[in-house]
């Protein structure tokens, strides 16, 4: 009987699940499929689930933009404002995780908040610097923006990470005659790494998602797949069959290697909640 | 091989003291064991020692030289942790390798130590394998041959047993006995189990509260203990302890009546002791005999049979609990009175402020 009792919430539970999920997984479906529909089917009310699907859209949007130029610039930016970031967010992690001082959660909780600042805010004062230092539509311009952006998340997640390494370990290193870079990178990082790993993808994952300033700070030779999605968004005649199809194009590689990923980035994302 | 001298060594964190200033003497090849309740700060000093913690003031010398502001590494020294701190991301071969490695030795001479230290420790077989897949006592002796393939002039352990079940910690404790033998390297060992204390060390160092209370050998913690604090800590099961007025001082020592009993001489130099003063008697568990005619009786509330020995518990009138130490076969009931002799040459004195007076005879092994 007992069994019974505890079955309808469990039953209940994977309902609510599954609907959620497919909540949060519907506009991407759409999005794919729209990609396939002509503009008539893709603007019809009611929306049309059975139609004959085309690569026409995707002919048009190859046509139309150069879809390897936007990849090589994301996947630039992207890598490049990750290094930076971890080269920046390792130390700091470092310091603040084994070495805490009076203002260490002070500094953190600092960090944090300058994430919950509208980056809309901020769109003068960092357009201007970007124009006056001639960093406007570069990716190295873009790589800083994303990477200062990012860096309070990433070193919050470093910081947690290293917060899990026993403390002895780095002791033994030290004992052993391991100077301040060894004991980071022979013994550190490798206790890190999945860690570090989860860091990265997260922050690769962002880097690539960033639309807001990829928009403001780029045109054409540095512009990202953001603003290849939103040259397909027009004013006037049917654009959302093509829209989609950019979508989709822009969301794949990502997607695919968030699939592959997912199991590291799971485990690192919560890490420490359920150890 | 080296000697260690500490000079005054003061801790502080936050403006509170922790070491309120040891001075203390390693000689070469010593076996030194600090011991100490949880809290003492015989942690603390072993990380000192290391190197691995700042010294606030006071100096530390390693064979003369003041080595304060020298690094770890540089000391000359090897530490085994409570957690073995293991790499766990090399084997047992490139966690022993790890240290001559930066330290430069070339290639074939490690290799030779490492199978050397492996083949003392028993590790031969287990080179490849991960700290993961070893067992705890394994871990622990890859522990201590990652210390000894380092040739240190002193070597540091943090209580390095804590972790091991009843049976391997006994195991181990011999094995660190042997192996220190044949080394005759400096030790500095921290535990607060006394077991491991007595019979490990050359000299026993007991703190308490930042403070060293004595510095002795074994036996001589055990049979001279120096205050309260010492005499309880060191013994296991405990001293008793007895509130007891002063009759009268002779040269044979001073009588001390008990409160519910027959007076007792305890062979002591009486100092400055004056008559009435209360004072509080010490005395082992096996220097108490059964005897209907001894000085106290009381009545068995307890019966602990460790086969080779039993411990009854006996309620004096007053109500107080003492152990006392009998043989294995006593058919000791609970609830039986019982009378019990204090074995008087055996007895402690220790005045108000919980110092010990001095004894006439010194025990023959206390040194």
């Amino acid at each position: 009987m007992a069994r019974k009792t505890q079955l309808l919430p469990k039953i209940a539970l994977g309902v609510v699940g599954w609907a959620v999920a497919l909540w949060i997984f519907f506009p991407i479906f759409w999005m794919v499929l729209t990609g396939f529909k002509t503009e008539m089917d893709a603007i019809s009310t009611p929306p049309h689930l059975i139609f004959h699907p085309t690569l026409q859209s995707y002919h048009d949007v190859f046509a139309q933009e150069n879809y390897w130029h936007f990849t090589f610039n994301t996947v630039l930016m992207s890598v490049f404002a990750t290094g930076g970031a971890l080269l920046l967010g390792v130390p700091a992690a470092y310091s603040m995780a084994f070495f805490p001082g009076k203002r260490t959660r002070g500094t953190l909780l600092w960090m944090l908040s300058t994430r919950m600042l509208p980056p809309v805010g901020v769109l003068v004062p960092v357009y201007l610097i970007a124009r006056s230092t001639h960093l406007l539509d570069t990716i190295i311009g873009l790589g800083i923006i994303n990477l200062l952006t990012n860096l309070p998340i990433i070193v919050w997640m470093l910081y947690t990470f290293f917060k899990e390494v026993p403390v002895p370990i780095l002791e033994a290193g030290r004992m052993d005659g391991a100077n301040r870079w060894q004991e980071i990178s022979v013994v550190l990082l490798p206790l890190a790494l999945p860690g570090i790993a989860s860091t990265a993808l997260l922050s690769l994952i962002l880097c690539w998602n960033e639309a807001f300033w990829s928009l403001n700070l780029t045109s054409s030779n540095a512009a990202p797949l953001a603003s290849f999605i939103a040259s397909f968004s027009s004013p006037e005649g049917l654009f959302f069959a093509k829209l989609s199809a950019a979508s989709t194009l822009a969301v794949a590689p990502i997607l695919v290697f968030g699939w592959f990923s997912q199991k590291q980035l799971v485990r690192g994302l919560t890490f420490g909640a359920v150890k | 091989m080296a000697k260690v001298e500490l000079r005054d060594i003061r801790k502080t964190y936050h403006a509170e003291e922790i070491i309120k200033g040891v001075s203390l003497d390693i000689n070469d090849e010593e076996f030194v064991v600090f011991v100490g309740p949880s809290g003492c700060g015989k942690s603390t000093l072993l990380r000192m020692i290391a190197g691995l913690e700042e010294i606030s003031a006071g100096d530390l010398l390693i064979d003369g030289k003041r080595v304060n502001d020298i690094e770890p590494a540089k000391r000359g020294l090897a530490m085994v942790f409570q957690s073995y701190a293991l790499y766990p991301h090399m084997n047992v071969y490139q966690n022993m390798e790890f240290g001559l490695k930066l330290a430069g030795m070339p290639e074939p001479e490690r290799r030779q130590k490492i199978n050397d230290v492996a083949k003392t420790l028993q590790l031969d077989s287990y080179l490849k394998h991960k700290p993961g897949q070893l067992s705890g006592g394994q871990r622990q002796r890859v522990a201590i041959g990652r210390a000894i393939v380092r040739n240190p002039k002193v070597f540091l352990f943090d209580e390095p047993l804590s972790n091991l079940d009843a049976a391997l910690r006994g195991q181990m404790r011999v094995e660190l006995a042997t192996l220190h033998r044949r080394l005759k390297a400096t030790t500095i060992y921290v535990t607060h189990d006394q077991v491991e204390a007595m019979t490990m060390a050359d000299k026993i160092v007991v703190l308490q509260k930042g403070v060293v209370e004595q510095v002795g050998s074994p036996l001589e913690l055990y049979h001279h203990p120096r205050n309260l604090f010492v005499a309880r800590f060191i013994g296991s099961p405990p001293m008793n302890f007895l509130p007891v007025t002063v009759r009268s001082v002779t040269e044979n020592g001073i009588v001390v009546a008990l409160d519910h009993g027959a007076p007792v001489t305890v062979p002591v130099l009486p100092g400055e002791t004056a008559s009435a003063e209360a004072m509080t008697l010490g005395i082992r568990p096996e220097h108490i005999v059964l005897d209907p005619q001894g000085e106290i009786t009381g009545t068995i509330r307890m019966v602990e049979r460790l086969g080779a020995l039993t411990l009854l518990h006996v309620a004096l009138p007053d109500g107080a609990l003492i152990i006392v130490q009998t043989d294995g076969d006593h058919g000791g009931e609970v609830d039986a009175p019982v009378g019990l002799r204090l074995l008087a040459e055996n007895c402690h004195l220790f005045d108000a402020r919980g110092m010990a007076l001095t004894k006439l005879v010194r025990h023959r092994l206390a040194g």
